[in-house]
């Protein structure tokens, strides 16, 4: 690991903070615009999830290297309700909530990894990775 | 509470988005919008989103409710100036924003607002049959 950061994320305005150092990142580590604007966006769906349905949590940023390519990975983490079923919570259209449903599927089609593990009554954790 | 300006122009709204929205931010837009139609009877609502980073699904799913009600209130929603990166992004997303009438720029937008019942070519021929 080359450097990190950890951004709370507890309430609508925070999720633009989350935003802004995805972007910061993002920038100072070279990806494109289109780059930028996916990982930006997908850090904007998983802190709004946390805000919405995990109470809030951690967003840890990173910037890691395999070989001679370097990435950017996003750990969001809450104590939250968690998710029953991941599957179906990872289903286009589904939502709990009033959101469209797009939120971690979507996000998914946006990164490189999206990796998230759950437990009900204990909380939910997805890490997402773009490489360069 | 912070809110975004709506402009009158004659009889259309326009709007220029020109910070990040929070949620909240985006909810009031929605309302403010739905209320100044009626008290204005306006006949269209110009967004420009130019200024706008990323739209993820909650934006989207504004954008979209704005042009349903407004359609329901009769006026037309014309979207304009989305960042080709942002475009990208949102059909990866899974977004197509169903229902919301887009345009390259303000004056494009303008135009499309001014043709006939700001209707697209298929909606006016259904308009023609019935």
């Amino acid at each position: 690991m080359l450097k990190h950061e950890v951004v709370e994320a507890r309430s609508s305005a925070d999720v633009l903070v989350v935003r802004q150092q995805a972007r910061a990142w993002a920038v100072e580590m070279g990806f494109s615009l289109v780059e930028q604007t996916k990982i930006v966006t997908a850090a904007s769906e998983l802190a709004r999830n946390m805000v919405d349905y995990g109470l809030g949590g951690t967003v840890e940023l990173e910037a890691i290297e395999n070989g001679s390519r370097k990435g950017l990975r996003l750990t969001f983490t809450d104590q939250g309700p968690g998710i029953s079923d991941l599957d179906l919570a990872m289903t286009d259209g589904y939502t709990t909530g009033n959101g469209l449903g797009l939120g971690l599927s979507g996000t998914k089609r946006l990164m490189h990894e999206f990796e998230i593990t759950s437990q009900v009554g204990q909380g939910t954790r997805v890490m997402i990775t773009r490489w360069r | 509470m912070e809110r975004i300006p709506i402009l009158q122009m004659g009889q259309f709204l326009l709007v220029t988005i020109q910070v990040d929205m929070h949620d909240r931010l985006a909810l009031a837009l929605q309302d403010d919008l739905t209320n100044r139609i009626v008290k204005t009877q306006a006949q269209g609502v110009l967004i420009d989103i130019s200024a706008l980073e990323i739209v993820d699904s909650f934006i989207g799913r504004i954008l979209g409710n704005i042009a349903t009600m407004s359609r329901i209130l009769d006026a037309d929603t014309v979207v304009v100036g989305m960042q080709p990166a942002v475009a990208i992004t949102l059909v990866e997303l899974g977004l197509s924003l169903t229902g919301v009438r887009t345009a390259i720029n303000v004056e494009q937008g303008m135009a499309l607002l001014r043709s006939p019942f700001g209707a697209s070519p298929e909606e006016r021929d259904t308009h023609a049959q019935t």
